[in-house]
């Protein structure tokens, strides 16, 4: 499942961005190093074909639901982690900005709870162990059935852990995990199949293909530890910076009547541009007071919110809905206007 | 129609607008980009229940998506195409956040109903933000301008050797796909071994693809670098919108102008 | 000038699951010869083409390209003196835009950029798709993409083509303006193909390669005319030369 730029934080989804930009660079180091270059158009066309493969459903057994193919897996399998998670990475990066999928601040968590599960945990240690340098039909069934469940369950662990840390949701993290785990394990469970299928159909075809990575060592020279090391250092230091500025940095002007604390007071601050309009609103205002006096038909609506919401004023969030609305207006015309434009030359 | 069909109408529609000659179009990659990038970091930093201070970079977009000859119906298409997912985990904000903040008439509002809204104008607004950004400038030119703004060449490399064969593959997908529909009559789904099936064929053709590309590749010199011609020259005029685009995101984000608009408007009403 | 010539001694391929792609093949091409190679489904043409661009190295046997035997140490001069147009243009062109993929040997040949600039425009000029140059390759008709795939190449200067199928999937008019543009080509030319019409307008020379060994090697208009050897390596006449039904009925 992607996560979505409108439930990050951006001190989360700016620490997620660094891990997975760690480890792009880490990987686009090792597979220049490597210098197999039979791996460049490979790869290239490996993503596209997971690309494909993802557009097309198949119906889950006793289900009557439809599934497709993640490819993490698969990518790992035939291309060695470095490439495949650059591979991954790429397939990402293009649904982010076509199709859609997450966002571009989000796309730091997608290729990293998509790709780094299954390349960097899922393959080298479930997957490779179980199927070892001599693979059977069965064994590659049961690592790649193993190596899924694990991959997506530690990918949908992440997605929770990211929007709970985010607090854009209001989720409880328990009923979230709850409801999100079992749903991957399913889907952890029909990837590892497919794979496996898949897999097994290539190494009884043309085992040559699987040679290559089963005689490489999985990550080579590359210690994991102190990849994940530097990669949570990173993180760290990038959520810490980010929720630091964050934090002294408080926003003076947000529709805050939701702020609970209601420590933060609705005063703007004094800065040029709003002391101009300030006096602009003295000059035009017969009243110089915020918000609708009591206006005849309307209720009085102040009273009854106040002491839950101290810090509410109804002025004020009169003013929100009027501003707000006339703006929304104001997109929408410009957007009919250009129409109208482009219509009549 | 299948979603393997209308991936690639999205693709080669998306493309086709990325062909456009508008003021947008014309810009520098590496400003749209980094301008997108910060609209989005914009508009995610606001608290969580703001809605009428994200308002004006709709207008921006609005404008963006008028100079740059975008359809908004489009846009707006994809958008509600792509939500469910938004939909589906802030759909509980009102469930769970009960607390009443606003009342319209009789109309009380919880905290939950505002976040979710939101949760939604935040996903429309990065989604479409995103969309914008390829539909006028192309993905090309946008991995162009990553690299040069920094990513590692090998990774940029990668994009670009995937964009240009995703359409070889999806065609080819295509039409496997379709060779299975014709002759499973009125089965609709596909069954999973078949789907293996189907896969591993695929698989097996991009494969031998990918050897046929990489000796063509060697037959013209290639020894595993590729080399990127870098056509991108900044102008002083990229210069000029950058730095007006920025400061114009920077008050948007850092004044509420629907509120201060509100306030005009509603100082003036009395 | 002997470094265009093309000669295969005795050449001999086996696939590592057993199958004897070629078993034998000699023969010599000289300076500005357009010789067509053809022959059944899995006679062995491909295989023998991969040879000829250094991809596969002989098992046994030899292969000269002008004052290189193929060896390891030679295949980069091998594959700057050959240029190779695959039957699948998509293959040949991998790049995001036209320019970028006739410009992509000329940079790994390390040439200056007014170097490389002249060239792209010379092959594109050469193969008529100038206006394309900027296009991106999923975008061009199977007629364009043939066109550019071949400037990739010229774009190498190289002294032989070797073409493989170069007029599979193309819509006759696509066709006949492919044929005249290697009509004006003075390379040395190989070409492996199932369309003889084509052969007839391009090569004097044919041959017949049938299960991994040469049936006949001559001059185009006598092997077209030996029937019983068309029928044996599962060919027939050029539809050109065949009785028309239609005409020969009145």
């Amino acid at each position: 499942m992607h996560m979505a730029d409108a439930l990050l934080s951006p001190t989360i989804g700016g620490a997620m961005w660094a891990a997975t930009a760690g480890t792009i660079a880490i990987c686009a180091r090792k597979v220049q190093r490597d210098l197999d270059d039979r791996k460049v158009p490979l790869m290239g066309v490996l993503g596209a074909f997971v690309f494909a493969a993802q557009m097309i459903n198949f119906t889950i057994p006793a289900t009557g639901s439809s599934g497709h193919l993640g490819g993490g897996m698969i990518l790992a399998v035939l291309l060695g982690p470095c490439a495949a998670f650059l591979t991954i990475a790429s397939v990402l990066t293009i649904q982010a900005l076509f199709f859609a999928d997450g966002g571009l601040l989000a796309l730091g968590c997608n290729i990293f709870n998509l790709g780094f599960f299954p390349c960097f945990i899922a393959y080298p240690f479930v997957y490779r162990p179980l199927v070892g340098s001599n693979p059977t039909p069965m064994r590659i069934a049961v690592g790649a059935v193993l190596g899924g469940i694990v991959g997506l369950q530690l990918g949908a662990l992440a997605v929770v852990a990211e929007t709970v840390l985010s607090g854009i949701s209001e989720l409880p993290p328990a009923a979230f995990l709850a409801a999100m785990l079992p749903i991957h394990l399913g889907i952890g469970l029909v990837e590892g199949l497919v794979t496996a299928a898949v897999v097994s159909f290539i190494w009884k075809a043309r085992p040559e293909i699987l040679q290559y990575t089963i005689e490489s060592r999985p990550l080579g020279h590359l210690r994991l530890q102190k990849v994940l090391i530097g990669l949570g250092a990173a993180a760290l230091i990038t959520g810490g910076a980010l929720s630091w500025f964050a934090s002294s940095n408080p926003d003076g002007l947000e529709w805050s009547m939701a702020k609970t604390s209601g420590k933060e007071e609705l005063e703007a601050p004094p800065t040029a541009i709003h002391r101009l309009l300030a006096g602009l609103q003295e000059q035009t205002s017969f009243l110089p007071d915020y918000g609708f006096k009591d206006g005849g038909t309307e209720p009085e609506i102040a009273g009854e919110s106040s002491s839950s919401w101290p810090a509410v004023d109804k002025g004020t969030s009169t003013a929100g809905l009027v501003g707000g609305g006339l703006t929304l207006a104001l997109a929408v015309m410009i957007g009919l206007l250009f129409r109208k434009r482009k219509q009549t030359p | 129609m299948a979603k393997i069909e209308s991936a690639f109408l999205d693709l080669t529609y998306l493309d086709r607008l990325a062909t456009g000659d508008t003021v947008i179009h014309r810009l520098d990659p590496r400003v749209k980009v980094v301008i997108a990038a910060l609209f989005v970091v914009c508009v995610v930093s606001f608290d969580k229940y703001a809605i009428a201070a994200m308002l004006p970079f709709a207008v921006l977009l609005m404008i963006i998506m008028g100079l740059g000859e975008i359809p908004a119906g489009y846009v707006i298409t994809k958008l509600v195409v792509t939500s469910p997912f938004a939909v589906m985990v802030g759909i509980f904000n009102p469930l769970l956040d009960q607390q009443i903040v606003l009342h319209l008439g009789s109309w009380a509002i919880s905290g939950g109903w505002v976040s979710f809204l939101s949760i939604l104008l935040r996903f429309g607004l990065t989604v479409a933000a995103m969309l914008v950004l390829i539909a006028t400038t192309g993905f090309n030119q946008v991995c162009m301008a990553l690299e040069r703004l920094g990513i590692p060449k090998i990774f940029a490399v990668q994009l670009l050797m995937l964009y240009r064969y995703i359409f070889v593959l999806l065609e080819e997908g295509q039409r496997m796909h379709r060779a299975r529909a014709l002759r499973s009559f009125q089965k609709r789904g596909m069954e999973m071994k078949q789907y293996a099936y189907l896969l591993g064929q695929l698989l097996l053709r991009t494969i031998d693809r990918g050897q046929r590309i990489h000796l063509a590749m060697l037959c013209r010199g290639f020894d595993g670098t590729i080399r990127i011609r870098q056509n991108l020259r900044i102008t002083t005029r990229d210069i000029v919108v950058f730095l007006a685009g920025g400061m114009v995101l920077i008050v948007i984000r850092r004044f509420n102008i629907a509120l201060l608009l509100g306030n005009f408007i509603t100082d003036l009403l009395q | 000038m002997s470094h265009h010539i093309v000669e295969v001694h005795e050449l001999e391929h086996t696939y590592p699951d057993g199958t004897a792609a070629v078993r034998g093949i000699s023969f010599r091409i000289h300076h500005g010869e357009a010789v067509a190679v053809v022959g059944a489904n899995g006679a062995g043409k491909s295989t023998l083409l991969l040879h000829l661009n250094g991809y596969l190295t002989p098992q046994s046997g030899t292969v000269r390209i002008g004052d290189f035997p193929l060896t390891k140490e030679t295949v980069k001069d091998i594959r700057r003196a050959v240029g190779m147009i695959f039957q699948d243009p998509d293959d040949q062109l991998f790049m995001p835009s036209v320019y970028e993929d006739v410009a992509f040997g000329p940079l790994n040949l390390g040439l200056p950029p007014e170097e490389v600039e002249q060239r792209v425009q010379q092959a594109l000029q050469r193969t008529g798709v100038e206006h394309l140059r900027e296009r991106p390759p999923y975008k061009l008709s199977g007629g364009e993409k043939r066109a550019v795939a071949i400037a990739t190449v010229l774009a190498m200067s190289p002294d032989i083509l070797v073409m493989d199928e170069p007029t599979s999937n193309l819509d006759p008019l696509s066709r006949r303006t492919l044929i005249e543009l290697l009509a004006g080509f003075h390379h040395t030319k190989i070409i492996a193909t199932h369309d003889l019409d084509m052969v007839i307008d391009l090569c004097e020379r044919t041959i017949v390669i049938h299960e991994g060994t040469i049936m006949a090697d001559g001059p185009t208009t006598d092997i077209f005319n030996d029937d019983l050897l068309l029928k044996k390596s599962h060919l027939e006449r050029p539809l050109r030369m065949q009785a028309c039904p239609f005409c020969s009925r009145r």
